[in-house]
């Protein structure tokens, strides 16, 4: 890690430990089945750390991991997304210095444009945080029919999601993705930049001491075109982003989403400072619509569409 | 049938040689005679189960462990996952069970996936004695067996003449395999006559209202703590007259697991080696993924031996098991991963 420079001025002799990290499943920091790793370099090209480099069997361990959380996520009160989302600021807030040091070594920007992009990162879970209560309000609607009955649309979450992070702005752009993502009640498989992940990993230890239940979030680091089309073709993988993907990726991974008729956000996004609009919630939710009689007493004929 | 070759097997060299030949009883004048021997009264079957070779439980787990590292690919992946989807015997024994779900079970045992006609049948579907009656119909003329489980499910705690009612009720109604429990109590305390009795009286039972109706023998292993005690269990109901030795109810947990089912899958195949006799094998209860099943396939091929991994000689005692079979199918076949939204999940 980047704190290697200073370890050494301090001690003089100091060998700093090099780190290998892993990936994020289900809570739990697992290698990469195949075992692979591959050198992280920072924006200058020295070495920075190892990372996993994710497989095809990662990729299908993580999506039965957000499977598997799918159910208890959704299902949990919008009021306690938020708080869990609020969560995760409190705790980016306290680690603040560490992201600002990766962001500027991986990133090669100066120390107050990485601490703006991080703070950036904060505010933006914050801001979706607040939105978990207001989603079906802002996003759903009373419907007017032509007839007796009460017509409500109201926005569910879609599933599991899967995620191919921004390949350069490696942690506010990982941060947009991923946040609305949850916010709504999907789980999320992130496959992270690969030539800078560590500000991926590191968000995945503040997940895991974060109150999220695990498997909401997970995070693979390694090759986004050898993870995604996997994702991509995946029976049990409801949506797909495509943030993180090149024009050739993306193409061809709409073309396997199409087996399967997956739910494909393929926004372009070369700059994640802007506020945010609603496109990246809207793109992950189902409308259900409830038909229900109208009359101080409904004795019969209620019922879901 | 071919008779025995009794020096040949493990362990076995110790035991009387005396060819003394056996009397009138029902099984011994098929079995060599040191077996038949051995069930001639209690206190030489006692001799019997306590002379066989204890198991070494490092080296067993080991091996175990072992086996199950091997990796099975490609077309023999798909080889064992159709193998594995007609080994299973679909199995609903829950309290709650109605006519509607065993139906839906039997047709799915028929046709665990509707898209894929090719996907073969199951062996069996398992079902307690009073859903026999629902499942005749709905499977009559596949060729599935109808298993039922009898004698006082899942405790095996009752009389004799009870043991025998239920395993009567469910053959009359069209079972063609009946899955008996042992008295593990009675086992445990030592009368390995008593259960030696009540397993060759359901034996005897299952002879007499239906021919060809297949015994399995549940030893509930996980009950009975040791792999010395799963051997003599194992022993002792082949010994009975058992076509199947099974695990577990599934109601106890550990159900099956590798180094109990590899401890049974040397039973059978001593037992092959010394009478001539093929029996089955089935683990039953916590096999619930594809990788698990390919495992146990992988142990029956290295333990038993290759004759082994044909239907008629080992099952799998499992509900979802299935569905994971049917998924894992389909992405050897459509060369990407399924999910629950794509089988009947029951």
């Amino acid at each position: 890690m980047a704190a290697k420079d200073s370890g050494r001025a301090a001690a003089g002799e100091r060998v700093a430990v090099a780190k290998t990290y892993k990936l994020f499943i289900g809570g739990a920091f697992p290698r990469s089945e195949s075992g692979r790793t591959y050198q992280v370099t920072d924006a200058k090209g020295g070495f920075a750390a190892n990372a996993a480099q994710g497989s095809r069997k990662d990729a299908r361990d993580a999506v039965v991991a957000a499977r598997k959380a799918f159910g208890t996520w959704a299902g949990s009160t919008a009021y306690n997304r938020g708080q869990v989302i609020y969560r995760i600021a409190e705790m980016l807030e306290g680690r603040r210095a560490q992201f600002v040091e990766l962001v500027t070594a991986g990133e090669g920007l100066t120390t107050s444009t990485a601490a703006a992009a991080v703070d950036a990162a904060i505010d933006r879970l914050v801001h979706y945080a607040g939105w978990t209560d207001k989603i079906a309000s802002v996003l759903g609607s009373a419907n007017p029919v032509a007839g007796p009955y009460f017509s409500f649309s109201t926005p569910e979450p879609t599933g599991v999601v899967a995620a191919a992070a921004p390949q350069d702005d490696s942690f506010l752009g990982l941060v947009s993705v991923i946040a609305p993502i949850i916010t709504s009640g999907n789980t999320a498989v992130v496959v992270s930049s690969a030539a800078r992940p560590l500000p991926a990993i590191a968000f995945a230890e503040v997940l895991a001491t974060a109150d999220l239940p695990a498997g909401v979030v997970n995070l693979l680091t390694g090759d986004a075109a050898e993870i995604m089309p996997h994702l991509a073709a995946h029976g049990d993988v409801n949506a797909l982003d495509l943030t993180g993907c090149d024009a050739e990726l993306r193409a061809a991974l709409e073309r396997a989403a199409a087996g399967t008729v997956k739910r494909v956000f393929a926004g372009r996004q070369p700059n994640f400072t802007a506020p945010p609009g609603t496109a990246r919630l809207r793109a992950f939710l189902e409308t259900k619509t409830v038909w229900h009689p109208t009359g101080a007493v409904a004795l019969s004929g209620g019922g879901s569409y | 049938m071919n008779r025995a070759v009794s020096e040949a097997a493990p362990g076995r060299a110790e035991l009387p040689g005396d060819a003394e030949l056996p009397s009138s009883a029902a099984l011994p004048d098929q079995l060599p005679s040191h077996l038949a021997d051995a069930v001639s009264d209690e206190s030489h079957l006692r001799r019997f189960l306590h002379g066989l070779p204890g198991v070494d439980p490092v080296g067993v787990e080991g091996r175990a462990a072992a086996l199950a590292t091997r990796s099975i690919k490609k077309a023999s992946k798909l080889a064992a996952i159709d193998l594995a989807i007609s080994m299973v015997d679909l199995t609903t024994l829950e309290g709650a069970d109605t006519p509607g779900k065993v139906r839906s079970l039997a047709a799915k045992a028929r046709r665990p996936d509707p898209d894929v006609p090719e996907t073969p049948m199951v062996a069996a579907v398992c079902v307690y004695p009073d859903m026999v009656g629902t499942a005749v119909p709905a499977l009559a003329g596949t060729g599935i067996g109808i298993a039922s489980v009898a004698t006082a499910f899942p405790s095996g705690r009752s009389s004799l003449a009870v043991k025998l009612a239920d395993t009567r009720y469910a053959i009359e109604a069209g079972a063609t395999e009946v899955d008996m429990v042992i008295d593990r109590g009675a086992f445990l305390a030592g009368n390995y006559g008593l259960v030696f009795d009540q397993i060759a009286a359901v034996r005897a039972e299952c002879d007499r209202l239906g021919s060809g109706t297949r015994l399995k023998v549940i030893l509930e292993t996980g009950e009975l703590a040791t792999y010395d005690n799963v051997r003599r269990a194992s022993w002792l109901a082949l010994l009975a007259g058992g076509d199947f030795i099974k695990t577990s109810t599934g109601k106890i947990s550990p159900a099956a697991t590798l180094p109990v089912t590899h401890v049974m899958l040397q039973a059978v195949h001593d037992w092959h080696v010394q009478t001539g006799e093929l029996r089955a094998v089935k683990p039953a209860g916590g096999i619930r993924n594809t990788k698990d099943a390919i495992r146990y396939l992988v142990a029956v091929h290295e333990v038993a031996g290759p004759q082994w991994l044909d239907p008629f000689l080992f099952r799998f005692g499992a509900s979802s098991l299935l569905n994971d079979l049917v998924m894992q199918r389909r992405a050897q076949t459509q060369g990407h991963y399924s999910g629950p939204d794509y089988v009947t999940v029951d």
